[in-house]
């Protein structure tokens, strides 16, 4: 059962990573990615990680995605008219590279032949959640604080990157951030 | 019969390998940011077949971390593509080439 | 096997349960803004117009289904049923009842109990963004590139404080389950004599969850994405027939999960306030359906009424509501349910 979803999804998975490289509209690679990351949330419900795989989904696929696909038709990006051409450069390059890779590493891993994991049980398996709120909270604190450092860090950078400077002749200039308040 | 962990670590490879071939081809800005969120995804993969394998939490609270991380930098990322195209009006990268020499 | 053929009857009560209810909810947003408005409503189809959602379904069956020529045709057709899907699996973890002793069987009144039920609404609540902004992108019309565009910015803004008030229920309940978050529900000891549902222990996360949930169904009074007044039907202006009538019937259906969710997580659910959680007679069992039911279609009513007393939000309230008054409230409250809860062991 689990051999089946494996690789239904494996397959999903890699043509739509694959699609993701060649479309040329980026709203379609968007579309592709979001269905790769369902794939990736699936992998991880198959391998026992219930959080995670929620966690994908509202943070990859419900917020970022989100945010990409957001930025793209702000810009008009996905324009019939603006797209613009796909795989240009590098093309034979990166086949021969890509190719090298794979090769490398299907051979390792059938050469250490990394079987069958450990049988599930302990903690890990049959609470998942509460076991990886307690490592996060005990083991990991300082990465967990220093996570929201970095959040917050971000928060601030994209505030100041985006924000529009105000015009020469001191009339505001928010046309589409539109924050006016009245009075 | 469990899925060997092999075959997961040989599919993280693959979806890492695609989107790095779509860091070196593609020319516009914000495909290539997600062929590289693509790729920060094969590696939690990776790291969640790990942890099953050795029946650790660690991988698990990593991959945590990489999608806190990815996160903020997905932002800072579109922030900067955005102040980019305002004053270029493109988003190819072959365009933007002030500093070439 | 036969948990799969339970699973598969439960799925088709609980998509009947649903879709009649679309139905008859549009019947009921007619006749309640109706009294409202001092008028009426359609009470001529059929006794008290109970025949009225039939006779708009066939008018939109045969209406001419358009297609114009210079939208993106597949993402065109696929953004009304990326608008259904959120808000059909979000119900699936709803528990509609406690359980059912049928056939020498105890069925379980939920279609699955999962074990992260509330980060699973959490998720499906966030996926519901994206048949509203590829429907007003594949559109090729500006106003309804604008309407998609605000309804993303909407959407995800008020995710947050979603998230965020559910966290004082989780921290008093425990678990994630939904059975959980039920059962925990399920004494009176509050004063006494009060049940302890989540509305009277964490009173703003309720408020703020409904306020969110108003936002993430695009329901006035935030329904900036489909203003009639501005955006000449904002994303779905290019629809017609059949796609059309599938954004307005998800809509409800977002509007159903939604209600549904509220009733859970703040009002017990299933809990009958007299039924002991222990009593699994047939007659009880009914009863317990019957009040998640009856909260449920409360939610329902409290939705139409909402929509036909309040006016419009502009766009710049939104944001300002979302992000500088729900969520440092929505924070707040998981502080200070934090300081009750450590300080009362």
């Amino acid at each position: 059962m689990e051999a089946f979803f494996f690789f239904l999804l494996a397959a999903i998975a890699v043509v739509s990573a694959i699609l993701l490289v060649l479309f040329r509209n980026p709203v379609y690679s968007a579309l592709s990615l979001v269905t790769t990351f369902f794939c990736l949330a699936g992998f991880f419900v198959l391998l026992d990680a219930y959080f995670l795989a929620a966690v994908q989904v509202i943070v990859y696929a419900g917020a970022i995605m989100v945010l990409f696909l957001f930025v793209i038709m702000l810009l008009n990006l996905g324009h019939p008219d603006a797209v613009e051409p796909g795989v240009t450069r590098y093309r034979r390059t990166s086949v021969i590279l890509l190719a090298v890779m794979l090769l490398a590493e299907v051979g390792l891993m059938g050469a250490r032949r990394l079987g069958a994991p450990a049988p599930e049980e302990g903690a890990l398996f049959t609470e998942n959640i509460p076991y990886i709120g307690r490592l996060l909270y005990t083991d990991y604190l300082f990465p967990f604080e220093v996570a929201s450092l970095i959040l917050l860090v971000a928060l601030i950078g994209v505030v100041v990157l985006v924000k529009r400077q105000p015009e020469a002749d001191g009339g505001p200039s928010a046309a589409e951030t539109g924050t006016q308040e009245p009075a | 019969m469990a899925v060997p962990t092999s075959y997961y670590v040989i599919l993280s490879a693959i979806l890492f390998a695609i989107g790095v071939a779509g860091v070196l081809t593609r020319r516009n800005a914000i495909v290539i940011f997600m062929c590289i969120e693509l790729m920060l995804n094969a590696v939690n993969l990776s790291f969640v077949a790990f942890a099953r394998h050795l029946g650790h939490g660690d991988g698990q609270v990593f991959v945590f971390f990489v999608m806190a991380v990815a996160a903020a930098e997905v932002a800072v990322g579109l922030a900067i593509i955005i102040a980019l195209f305002r004053n270029r009006q493109t988003v190819d990268v072959g365009e933007v080439n002030l500093l070439k020499w | 096997m036969a948990y799969a053929i339970e699973s598969l009857i439960k799925i088709v009560v609980v998509l009947g349960g649903i879709m009649g209810t679309v139905a008859y909810l549009s019947l009921a947003e007619r006749r309640i803004s109706a009294f409202i408005q001092n008028r009426l409503g359609p009470n001529r189809v059929g006794p008290f117009g109970l025949l009225q959602p039939m006779a708009d379904g066939l008018k939109f069956l045969f209406k001419e289904d358009v297609i114009p020529r210079h939208v993106s045709r597949v993402i065109y057709i696929a953004g009304p049923a990326a608008v259904f899907v959120p808000a059909f699996i979000g119900f699936a973890v709803v528990p509609f009842g406690d359980t059912l002793s049928l056939f020498g069987r105890t069925i379980q009144l939920q279609v699955a109990d999962l074990n992260i039920g509330i980060l699973y609404i959490l998720a499906v609540s966030s996926l519901a963004v994206y048949g509203v902004v590829l429907g007003g992108w594949a559109s090729n019309n500006k106003y309804a590139l604008l309407g998609g565009i605000r309804a993303s910015a909407q959407m995800i803004s008020y995710e947050l404080s979603l998230g965020l008030s559910l966290i004082g229920v989780l921290m008093i309940t425990g678990s994630l389950r939904l059975n959980d978050v039920v059962t925990a529900q399920a004494t009176h000891s509050l004063f006494g004599f009060l049940p302890r549902w989540n509305v009277f222990t964490q009173p703003l996360a309720f408020v703020i969850f409904t306020v969110a949930s108003f936002a993430e169904t695009n329901r006035l009074p935030f329904d900036l994405p489909e203003t009639e007044q501005e955006l000449v039907a904002g994303y779905h202006a290019e629809y017609s027939s059949m796609k059309f009538t599938m954004f307005m019937m998800a809509e409800y259906a977002h509007i159903i999960t939604a209600s549904a969710v509220i009733a859970t997580l703040f009002f017990g659910g299933w809990h009958c306030p007299g039924i002991a959680p222990s009593d699994t007679t047939l007659a009880a069992s009914l009863l317990k359906v019957l009040a998640f039911s009856i909260k449920t279609g409360f939610f329902l009513f409290f939705y139409i009424w909402m929509r036909w007393t309040l006016p419009r939000f502009r766009y710049d309230q939104v944001m300002r509501l979302g992000w500088k008054m729900l969520l440092p409230l929505a924070l707040a409250n998981v502080f200070v349910t934090g300081l009750i809860l450590t300080l009362s062991r």
